[in-house]
């Protein structure tokens, strides 16, 4: 069933006219939806160059929704900025392009030209160097070349360890590093957001949303996704226990393997070599929060850089990962 | 595959999760409590643990855990590195889950003495604690801590988990006698209630399950008491409205709206507000969101104010209920947790951030400090780390502001360090000192121009700053010479006409040096009223002392002379003999030699005394003075 999947022009026409909500949002989303606009808020009032991380995926694309929403009816007072690793799921580029325009917001489209130069690629050069170039020091090249001094992004607590201790508005020095052992003290809903030049805060509106959260509230609000999110028939190859979709031809087949259609989804997006599909029937936004409810493996366990070992998301971020 | 009577289902099972809104709550107890064990136990129990997460924990557990081959719960939300080898929680951490009532948001938060701050951080937002207590220990110094900053911090409501009752045979009266013990404790704090359970985390005894070995027990499990708890979102609601504005919305030119969060009570469309600042009121002409305009909007709400007419409204202002405005002072009563390893001196400006307001500050008097194993009030003359103090602060501007035991999110401030951004302490205001209606400044009629006319120049501050011996009052000297002699009316003070008079009662302390500097900054104040050019000489080591004098008077009224020479050149001059004396450890506290001189980041003037005599170095100030403006 696609029927209740919202286009992404009918989408962008809600903040244009005078919208009416028809039913009530969930308490707990719109206490949680509150504390976002709040902290979004603060950083357009307190920063001078802020940015919004746009990853393209749900989180992000929850984050972008509320930044529409706290702003409205201006438009949030910041640009935002998307990391292409050159390496993505060929939807998603479409998705981000088709969203920018509906809503007339100022998309930053980075990738790290020397990545680029050197052809990285993740199947030859492995999960590691790939993402510390085409994302990590990518991420970083674009924060500096726009002196940015706030960067929202949509991390949450409930991801991953690591996060579970870090700030809402999380310290980063003048070389992008996060000290987990220095961190400021925060109290209530008071945030400090004094910085020395070239210093910056990552700021994360998500930090106590969960994952089923954010899909309840994408159902909820009715905010269009990338339909790689739905169950669909693609063709995938079985590498490492993971199922990886061939999205071009830049991924070379070894002896044997022969791309399956498969029904399946993804349950987060990024690189598509390093990605895993899941096999679902899951064809909705009611039919993956079904899904989840009944689910029995975290969302992480298809990112496959996260399994290098443990406190590895720890290590990324003191390296300036998001 | 959800059809239509699947996605109606759907909606009404998605409906029950958090039909009661959110719950923060915070976790306390000493380090073997058994406190992350609960949590671990809350999030097992509640079966919001993926299998990849159960995976992990039992590879973990074999591989960090103390219990042999059970799962260790704790291992689930001990996160950092450094944390899983010592196995302490040294920050906090926050967890979620839910039940078909409530979502949970929890803080666990580390127990011991040295993390005081990060417990006041989880519990500034908590409407609940649990506070952990070991059947087999009882009562200890941490529980009396604990208590103390969770009521101190304003959490409503209080729960004691008595844990490991599988340790004390689920004795009855063991248990009786903590509950009796802790309600003497707590007896004369603020809590609305105080609920005691007894639990075992690790066996999950009254937990989610009620448990058949405490069937003496009749009260609520854990999570039948955490489901029905008021939360602190429903009391405010019933307070005065109010409204700090945090970033006006002009969408173009015919809107003007204020976008904030309602931190109390509820206000209609229609309804009449107050500015706080100013006390001008308007009318709420329209309640915008993004959702479609409101009739009402209540506490905890993020919205955008349109008023019916035009007001001068900023971030930083405070829209209140008329009938029952907020305080509006410079000058306010409150308890502050300091939590910076640098001491907190007395005098010395930092920037106090409240809501959407931020403002120098200082603290202007210490009465005392808490101890908080015993609730005893002790004398003090500064803060350390961690320790909690009672105090009078005195802000540059007027502030808005409710009493933090009536409104939280109005009542409490954070205090900022001016130069390392660090946040070093966290504040609740008890009570304002004195009304601002109550006090208008007696407008004279000979004012600062007037005077400074009358002597024919503009007056200013000249601060010399630098180590003993490096040439300031030299230099000052030369200058208020060369001054005198074009006939300028100038006035110098140094060391020596200030220790010996006002400032006798102080020594050379941090705390003290904080005091002096403030002391010679407000009679510099004065005499710049006069119309006089005041020379300072003084060693002044902190930066923050200095930026705070700045900032007092007008602009480009102060200008910093950084009188620099190397301190082996001081010490070799060394013309009063006060270096040989603090080597030979008669003196304490003595600039360059055992106390820190933090040297001008961008000072007006920087004067290097080891490479220009003095007289050319007063030519240069001289020059300064008159490519300012300052002197013809």
């Amino acid at each position: 069933m696609t029927s209740n999947r919202a286009t992404v022009s009918e989408y962008g026409k809600r903040f244009k006219s005078q919208y009416r909500r028809q039913r009530e949002l969930s308490p707990h989303l719109r206490q949680l939806e509150a504390e976002s606009i709040h902290i979004m808020r603060e950083v357009a009032a307190e920063f001078d160059r802020p940015v919004m991380l746009y990853s393209i995926g749900k989180d992000s694309t929850v984050l972008l929704h509320l930044a529409m929403k706290a702003f409205w009816p201006s438009k949030p007072p910041f640009p935002f900025l998307h990391i292409d690793s050159l390496w993505e799921f060929k939807e998603m580029g479409k998705f981000r392009n088709e969203l920018s325009a509906a809503l007339g917001i100022e998309m930053i489209v980075h990738v790290n030209e020397d990545g680029r130069t050197q052809n990285i690629n993740p199947f030859i050069h492995g999960s590691a160097l790939h993402t510390r170039i085409l994302r990590t020091d990518s991420l970083l090249q674009a924060l500096d070349e726009g002196r940015y001094d706030a960067a929202f992004g949509g991390g949450r607590r409930d991801e991953e360890k690591s996060r579970a201790k870090e700030r809402i508005f999380s310290f980063r020095n003048t070389k992008h590093a996060w000290d987990p052992r220095n961190q400021r003290p925060e109290l209530w809903h008071t945030y400090n957001t004094r910085i020395q030049p070239g210093e910056s805060i990552r700021v994360f509106p998500l930090s106590n949303w969960t994952e089923l959260d954010v899909w309840q509230y994408l159902l909820e609000e009715e905010i269009p996704i990338v339909p790689l999110y739905f169950a669909d028939e693609r063709p995938v190859v079985k590498r490492e226990g993971a199922l990886i979709m061939v999205d071009d031809d830049r991924m070379a087949l070894e002896d044997g393997e022969i791309p399956e259609m498969k029904r399946v989804r993804f349950r987060t997006l990024g690189c598509y070599p390093l990605t895993g599909a899941i096999e679902s029937e899951a064809a909705s936004l009611e039919d993956i929060v079904l899904e989840m409810l009944t689910t029995r493996t975290s969302e992480r366990a298809g990112r496959l850089i996260d399994f290098d070992e443990a406190g590895s998301m720890e290590k990324k971020k003191r390296e300036g990962y998001f | 595959m959800a059809d239509g009577d699947g996605a109606d289902e759907l909606r009404e099972r998605l409906q029950r999760v958090g039909d009661c809104g959110v719950l923060r709550f915070i976790t306390c107890g000493s380090v073997d409590d058994g406190k992350s064990t609960l949590i671990g136990r809350l999030l097992f129990d509640s079966k919001l643990l993926f299998e990849d997460q159960i995976r992990a924990l039992e590879h973990d557990s074999r591989k960090y855990g103390t219990g042999g081959h059970e799962i260790d719960f704790a291992l689930l939300v001990d996160g950092l590195e450094a944390e899983r080898e010592q196995g302490i929680t040294i920050d906090v951490a926050y967890r979620f889950f839910n039940t078909e009532k409530r979502k949970f948001i929890v803080a666990d938060t580390p127990g011991h003495e040295q993390y005081t701050r990060n417990m006041a951080t989880g519990a500034s937002t908590a409407d609940l604690a649990i506070i952990l207590v070991d059947a087999r220990k009882g009562l200890l110094t941490q529980t009396r801590r604990h208590t103390y900053i969770a009521n101190m911090l304003g959490i409503r409501h209080a729960v004691l988990a008595v844990n490991k009752m599988d340790l004390i045979d689920h004795s009855r009266s063991g248990f009786h006698q903590i509950v009796s013990d802790y309600m003497a404790l707590a007896e004369d704090l603020s809590f609305a209630s105080i609920t005691a359970i007894p639990i075992s985390a690790r066996y999950g005894d009254n937990i989610f399950q009620r448990s058949k070995l405490l069937k003496w027990y009749n009260g609520p499990t854990l999570m039948e008491h955490l489901d029905q708890v008021e939360a602190a979102a429903d009391d405010v609601l019933d307070k005065p409205f109010r409204f700090p504005v945090q970033w006006v919305n002009r969408p173009n030119l015919d809107v003007r709206g204020f976008s904030g969060t309602v931190t109390g009570g509820r206000l209609r469309s229609g309804g009449t507000i107050r500015v706080a600042h100013s006390g001008k009121e308007a009318v709420v002409s329209r309640i915008m969101t993004a959702d479609g305009d409101l009739d009402r909007v209540n506490a905890g709400e993020a919205v955008t104010l349109v008023l019916d007419r035009e007001i001068d409204i900023t971030r930083g202002d405070m829209l209140v209920e008329p009938n029952s405005p907020s305080e509006v002072s410079d000058q306010f009563a409150a308890e502050i947790l300091w939590m910076a390893e640098e001491k907190m001196h007395p005098g010395r400006s930092y920037l106090l951030k409240s809501g959407s307001q931020t403002t120098p500050a200082s603290v202007t008097a210490l009465k005392h400090k808490l101890n908080i194993n015993t609730f005893k009030k002790e004398p003090a003359k500064s803060l350390d780390l961690n320790e909690i103090g009672i105090c009078t602060l005195s802000t540059s501007k007027l502030m808005a502001f409710d009493r933090y035991k009536v409104q939280r999110e109005t009542g409490a401030f954070i205090l900022i360090d001016r130069f390392t951004n660090q946040t070093v302490a966290a504040g609740m205001i008890d009570f304002s000192l004195r009304r601002a209606s109550n006090t208008h400044t007696h407008v004279m009629d000979v004012n600062k121009a007037r005077r400074a006319e009358l002597k024919g120049q503009k007056p200013a501050v000249l601060w010399f700053t630098g180590l003993s011996g490096a040439g300031k009052s030299t230099i000052a000297n030369l200058v208020e010479c060369k001054l005198a002699r074009n006939g300028r009316h100038t006035y110098s003070l140094d060391g020596d006409n200030v220790r010996q008079g006002l400032n006798r009662d102080l020594g050379f302390t941090d705390a003290d040096r904080v005091e002096n500097i403030r002391r010679i900054g407000e009679v510099a104040k004065l005499f710049l009223d006069s119309g006089l050019i005041v020379t300072c000489s003084f060693i002044s080591p902190f930066r923050s002392e200095r930026q705070m004098i700045r900032e007092q008077v007008e602009r480009g009224e102060f200008i910093e002379i950084f009188v620099d020479a190397p301190i082996e050149v001081c010490i070799e001059r060394d013309p009063k003999g006060l270096y040989a004396k603090a080597q030979a450890g008669k003196i304490d506290n003595f600039t360059g030699i055992d106390s820190t001189y933090e040297p001008p980041d961008s000072p007006d003037l920087h004067i290097r005394t080891s490479e220009v005599s003095a007289e050319t170095a007063a030519e240069t100030v001289i020059d300064e003075l008159v490519k300012r403006g300052l002197i013809g």
